[in-house]
């Protein structure tokens, strides 16, 4: 096991409005370097917890946090949002919301203005972050004119640029289009595999991700109720019961078991499935 | 029956959103619109219920052209659920949102009190009823916007981006919905780049790039055309993929429902053993 970079013990939290938790007695480890996918339906407290990640909650959103938690060794509820947000960036649905100033390069250096790094750095640092995103071609244009896709890359490398240990990403190809939604997931993959960066996914499409993820978190009804390896969890009686959206590779993969036919492990990915089918057709 | 004839359309900032549309939607059709964002797809569908009108061309629903009819007489026949329920929703209870409209093209209170009840019960909102809509979730609010245009029937039903921020159980049973309604004979126009949920649905498609319609036809053919899908910055779905690379094993290569290929497969291994 590695080093722990997220750690929650019996976490509850209650917004100020809320009748009861958003979320429960939540214990979680998160390992430095890992690629954790979290999933579960609407309202099962996915993106509350979340918000814990770089202390929105409760700094910003206010209400009940019980238990603890810490990040890259801060506890949250002592540290106040901008020292949680130096190891922490979170990326969001609409990049629209996001993005504001007039170049794309500007949104990237902005952070980076903000907490006086030297304008060397500050060049260098927005250059990296836009060539790992495949945006730097696009630096000098304003972000209200690239495509969606586009716009969430600018959004990723905004972040990226902040040298984060961890970075949240709450849904963030649900207005992308398919395309675009996969250029997204292979950055994401990369600053995991190539930068070590500790991802943390929150999404209900599974199907293109699944394959890069070392984890796989089911939430409902604000408790987690699977924390495993996405191939157990992804074919768990309990995963099928509350709804989550099982990959096409993977059901295929299950409606072949039931037919009595048994692929060499459930695939995750249409190219794993591919692999598994031509396997077992060459036998 | 809806019909464009060489469909322009420039938003006043210069924008040309639509180049020659040239379509006709029967009764009875279920069609998905698809293409990249900004190819002119909600565009397209507000020309439908007169939201909008042709800088050249003409739009004609039911043989009326849409310059010469009203928005509100249009609204009545054609029903448009927008992608972001905040636009539409402005009343303070789930109850008075689905009422406005009703009371709008003059029913009676008899009439109308019987197609609330009818709505809010369809839409499993019953609960919510003297909610404020402001107070719900997202995919809530969606199916509040739903419920208020299915309430006073219109004939033809379209739906922009109703998978976005629903999770698979929503999505599942959104798809049941649709299928139902279109089976009552309602025609059924989604909009959307969620490929998966296409697939599920296996509606005829109408893929858009730049304003313009590039192709036509069932889901099965264009889902499984990649060079074209490619174009419209959509990519196959996943069992597609699959069967894509198994042509090479003498598989059909037009696939893309998961219960088919398992079909498909099961001959296939089956016999082997």
């Amino acid at each position: 096991m590695g080093l722990a970079i997220i750690e929650a013990k019996d976490l509850t939290y209650t917004y100020p409005t809320g009748d009861r938790p958003a979320f429960k007695d939540v214990n979680l480890k998160i390992d430095d370097g890992e690629f954790i996918i979290i999933t579960g339906p609407s309202g099962c407290g996915k993106t509350t917890l979340c918000r814990c990640f770089n202390g929105l909650i409760p700094h910003f959103y206010g209400g009940r946090l019980e238990g603890e938690i810490r990040v890259c060794g801060l506890d949250v509820k002592e540290n106040p949002i901008h020292m949680i947000a130096r190891h922490v960036g979170m990326v969001f649905q609409n990049p629209e919301n996001q993005l504001f100033a007039l170049s794309v390069e500007k949104d990237v250096a902005f952070g980076l203005e903000n907490l006086g790094v030297p304008r060397e750095e500050i060049r260098r640092r927005v250059d990296w972050a836009l060539k790992i995103t495949g945006v730097y071609d696009l630096r000098h244009r304003a972000p209200h004119e690239l495509s969606g896709g586009q716009q969430q890359r600018v959004a990723i490398a905004s972040v990226l640029a902040m040298n984060p240990e961890v970075i949240v990403l709450d849904e963030p190809t649900s207005f992308i289009d398919p395309l675009g939604a996969e250029q997204i997931f292979q950055v994401i993959n990369s600053l995991n595999r190539d930068l070590g960066i500790t991802i943390i996914l929150v999404e209900h499409r599974l199907d293109l991700i699944s394959k890069y993820a070392d984890r796989m978190i089911v939430m409902n009804e604000g408790r987690i109720i699977l924390n495993g390896d996405p191939r157990e969890v992804l074919t768990s009686e309990e995963a099928r019961l509350i709804g989550v959206g099982i990959p096409k590779a993977t059901l295929l993969y299950k409606a072949l078991k039931a037919k009595g036919i048994n692929l060499n492990g459930p695939p995750l990915s249409s190219d794993e499935a591919y692999k598994l089918i031509a396997e077992a057709m060459s036998k | 029956m809806i019909v464009m004839e060489n469909v322009y359309f420039t938003y006043p900032n210069g924008v040309e959103a639509l180049r020659g549309i040239d379509l006709k939607i029967e009764d009875g059709e279920f069609i998905a619109i698809m293409g990249q964002n900004g190819a002119g797809k909600t565009t397209l569908v507000k020309h439908m219920n007169g939201l909008l009108k042709p800088t050249r061309g003409r739009v004609l629903v039911d043989g009326v052209e849409t310059t010469k009819v009203s928005v509100a007489k249009l609204a009545r026949k054609v029903g448009l659920v927008f992608q972001n329920p905040d636009h539409q929703l402005f009343s303070e209870t789930v109850e008075d949102e689905i009422r406005f409209a009703l009371k709008n093209f003059g029913f009676d209170e008899e009439t109308i009190k019987k197609r609330v009840d009818w709505a809010l019960n369809l839409l499993d909102l019953e609960r919510y009823r003297n909610v404020s809509p402001f107070m719900l979730s997202g995919g809530e609010r969606k199916r509040v916007a739903l419920a208020s245009v299915l309430a006073w029937d219109p004939s033809i039903i379209i739906l922009d981006e109703p998978t976005i921020g629903q999770d698979y159980r929503q999505k599942e049973r959104l798809r049941q919905f649709i299928m139902q309604l279109n089976q009552q004979g309602k025609t059924i126009i989604i909009v959307t780049h969620d490929v998966e949920f296409v697939a599920e649905c296996s509606p005829k498609i109408l893929l858009m790039r730049e304003g313009k319609i590039i192709a036509e036809g069932e889901a099965r053919e264009i889902l499984t055309d990649e060079p074209l899908l490619y174009q419209a910055s959509i990519s196959m779905p996943e069992i597609a993929k699959i069967f894509k690379n198994l042509s090479a094993f003498g598989l059909p290569s037009k696939v893309i429902d998961v219960y088919e290929a398992a079909n498909i497969l099961y001959e296939r291994l089956g016999d082997a053993r």
